[in-house]
């Protein structure tokens, strides 16, 4: 496993997308983030979640968190680098496995450094738009329970994105087919499920949406009007997640490559 | 035309056709392009069905669930057909013939539901920001064809934010002088046959005319008269984040006005006042607590409701287009794989030996894939309009008049929508050549605006931004319904409007397309394959 795990860590570290995409996933969601932070002024009446504001950039980080899991896997299929990387390991859940510890160790890492820079900004931001202690709303701060939960669970959230990438690219291979997939599930669930005519199963849908269940972990207030709860939402995800594992791990057991 | 000329158009002929055989003879494009349609179907379907009569449910666990009513019953019609909400206090007598009323209208002032749903204390918060009384309170004079609702008529009327308006036939708006609710106005009706004219006053004795409209249909006796009413404050401040926080709250309000120093000229009937809560049974969030009080030379009468265009009271083409979505994201993967499958397979090299004369090969590519994808998406969408329509009615649903030429501008519009899209992911791929990159850009760049436009806490302005610069903006096609300044309505993608007019969003994403187009051949042109 220790073999795999390296030769898995070496492939992704001396691949140059690797470092960009992850780079751009930082920039992108901070930038989102601050971007979404700036435009939103104080106004009386409904409040307004600014801990879910903050960490709006997962929208976009999210989608180059895909890429990632998706090229981990697809990539060596292309390529044909695959048969190598079989070759050398021929046990294949262990090089499934070694391949989700190392791309979601890397992407919890950027996560991690995005969604800090995104509160940080936020929290530097937010005040000019009227979010003052004047009006009710204290500074976004990791100190305050429902943040702390809400930024880690995001951390989370993008690492668990990564693992659903890779699983649905080791079931279906083709790069294209695995991220409009995926990129499917994540964006255009949540907008069909809106558009339901019938609110019971537009409710059942967004319940069960990885991107609206899983980012229900954003929310610190109103929390009993979520279709779902924050913790539960993100297992959803986690559902997703492991099924798109098992579903890649038994397509890459029993199919030749 | 020279034999030259006719060998290149030959040429270009060939190369059409060679890109149709590759796209034909690959089983999984076909299949693929063929899924997209049905799923654009199916999705036309879900969209519209209902298994039982049910609402909008939020709320985590089964306890805390609340839903409120989601079905479109059928409107009011106003004159032309247009759907109208009319529900207001009226005090009324019959004028037969001409005749005028002039009243002094003391200051207006509103009052709005509280959280726990009962009515009586003032949130101005909750109304906005002149002062305790709604933006769009009416207070004033009307001469009405009937007391049904829907019937014609005209009126001038102090508001609670936008001065004095003179408005008719429920879309009819005219402003007057943009006086303030909080002080008296002096206000005048008069009918002449078919002609209203309105006029305002400061102090009653020097009168300017408002407006002057000719109303079809106004039978010889009318009744005319004093009314009240006042919109649900929306709150435009928080829109719906999907498997959020619910959609935009609306909140009854209520308004009420002092009416003195009435008087009436011509064919007025000699018995007294009647008064009527009009078009009480309504959709639209109204307060109770209505009714009118005699004082000496006047009333007092509070109203809640509105006399203006419904919006949002039914459905259109856009709820059977739900699945374009989906379609959109299928169809992005097949265009997008239209090239990079051939730069991965090494085939590029054979199709640029073949036709050296690169930039006619990738034309040659998105003619087929234009072709392809507006075909296809244009007959599911006619499908699918047809299809939901049907069984949006067969549910009892309101769904918006639109004429034929419209339905066919919503059919070839997405169909156009669906190809341009296709030939921006084409673009896309050959200058990223990589897959996985190229069709989450172009997905990043279509879906997420319209995401974070909708969905996300971004206000108004900016949401409106990103539907106006981005390729999202291309939606904007499937758009029907008007927007009317005298109604405040949460006018977002999700209710169906659109920042832009239909054929400008349509030419937005076209200028993607064709920038996408104009790098992708350069590169084409300058890269080795």
């Amino acid at each position: 496993m220790t073999h795999a795990l390296r030769a898995e860590w070496t492939k992704l570290r001396t691949v140059n997308a690797t470092a960009w995409l992850l780079l751009a996933a930082i920039v992108l969601t901070v930038a989102l983030g601050a971007g979404v932070a700036h435009a939103v002024t104080y106004s009386a009446g409904a409040p307004k979640d600014i801990t879910k504001l903050s960490l709006t950039g997962v929208y976009i980080g999210q989608a180059i968190v895909a890429i990632l899991g998706v090229q981990a896997l697809s990539g060596e299929y292309s390529t044909g680098m695959i048969r190598v990387t079989l070759i050398a390991v021929p046990r294949r859940p262990v090089v499934l496995g070694a391949k989700a510890a190392v791309v979601v160790g890397v992407v919890l890492a950027a996560a991690a450094v995005a969604m800090l820079g995104s509160v940080l900004a936020a929290r530097l931001i937010l005040p000019a738009g009227g979010f003052t202690a004047a009006h009710g709303y204290a500074p976004v701060s990791l100190g305050h329970g429902a943040t702390l939960r809400a930024t880690v669970g995001s951390v989370l959230y993008l690492g668990l994105i990564a693992l659903l990438s890779l699983g649905v690219a080791a079931a279906v291979r083709e790069a294209a087919v695995a991220i409009g997939l995926v990129l499917g599930l994540l964006y255009v669930f949540p907008v069909v499920a809106a558009l339901m005519g019938d609110p019971h199963l537009q409710r059942h849908l967004e319940q069960i949406a990885p991107m609206s269940a899983g980012l229900a972990i954003q929310s610190t207030i109103n929390l009993g009007h979520l279709p779902i709860a924050p913790w539960a939402g993100l297992g959803v995800l986690a559902a997703w997640a492991v099924a798109a594992l098992l579903a890649g791990g038994l397509s890459l057991m029993l199919r030749d490559a | 035309m020279s034999a030259l000329a006719r060998e290149d158009g030959g040429a270009f002929g060939q190369l059409v056709h060679a890109e149709w055989t590759k796209f034909r003879t690959v089983r999984g494009w076909v299949i693929g392009t063929v899924f997209a349609g049905l799923v654009i179907v199916l999705f036309a379907y879900l969209a519209t069905f209902r298994h039982e009569d049910g609402g909008i449910c939020v709320g985590a666990s089964p306890a805390s669930v609340t839903c409120q009513s989601f079905s479109h019953p059928q409107p009011a019609l106003g004159p032309g057909g247009v759907p109208v909400t009319d529900t207001y206090y009226l005090v009324h007598r019959t004028l037969t013939g001409d005749g005028s009323v002039t009243a002094r209208i003391g200051s207006l002032s509103g009052e709005a539901q509280t959280a726990g749903g009962g009515a009586g204390v003032s949130v101005q918060d909750l109304v906005g920001a002149s002062g305790a009384v709604n933006e769009w309170a009416k207070a004033g004079l009307i001469v009405t064809a009937s007391t049904k609702p829907g019937a014609a008529y005209a009126a001038v009327m102090l508001t609670g934010g936008h001065g004095v308006r003179m408005q008719y036939d429920y879309t009819g708006d005219t402003a007057g002088p943009a006086v303030s609710a909080l002080k008296a106005h002096w206000l005048r009706l008069t009918r002449s046959g078919a002609t209203l004219t309105s006029y305002e006053s400061p102090d009653g004795r020097s009168w300017t005319k408002v407006g002057t409209e000719q109303l079809a249909g106004l039978p010889a006796s009318v009744q005319a008269g004093l009314f009240v009413t006042s919109p649900p404050a929306t709150d435009l401040s928080s829109p719906q984040f999907f498997g959020g926080e619910g959609g935009a709250n609306q909140t009854a309000t209520g308004a009420t006005a002092t009416f003195g120093r009435l008087s009436l000229a011509g064919g007025w009937s000699a018995a007294g006042w009647s008064a009527q809560d009009i078009g009480a049974s309504t959709e639209l969030p109204t307060l109770s607590s209505v009714g009118e009080k005699r004082t000496s030379g006047g009333f007092t009468i509070s109203g809640s409701g509105d006399i203006a265009p419904a919006v949002g009271a039914g459905y259109t083409d856009e709820q059977p287009l739900t699945g374009v979505f989906i379609g959109l994201i299928v169809l992005i993967v097949l265009a997008t794989m239209f090239i990079t499958a051939e730069y991965r397979r090494g085939l590029i090299r054979t199709t640029l030996a073949a036709t050296p004369r690169r930039g006619r090969v990738l034309l040659a590519k998105a003619s087929v894939v234009a072709a392809v994808t507006f075909v296809v998406g244009a007959a599911a969408c006619a499908v699918s309009i047809a299809l939901g329509n049907h069984i949006l009615r067969g549910n009892g649903n309101y769904v918006y008049p639109a004429s034929t030429l419209t339905h066919l501008r919503v059919i070839l519009g997405t169909g156009a929508l669906l190809a341009l899209v296709a030939v921006l992911a084409l673009a896309v791929g050959t200058m990223l050549r990589r897959s996985a990159s190229a069709i989450t850009a172009v997905i990043v760049l279509i879906i997420l605006p319209y995401i974070l436009a909708t969905a996300s806490a971004l206000p108004t302005g900016p949401s409106e931004w990103l539907l106006r610069i981005t390729p999202a903006a291309g939606f904007a096609i499937e758009q029907t319904l008007p927007k009317y300044h005298q109604v405040s309505y949460l006018y977002d993608p999700t209710g169906g409007f659109y920042p832009l007019a239909p054929g400008l969003g349509l030419a937005v994403l076209c200028a993607y397309a064709l920038a996408a187009l104009l790098i992708a051949r350069r590169l084409l042109l300058t890269r080795d394959a």
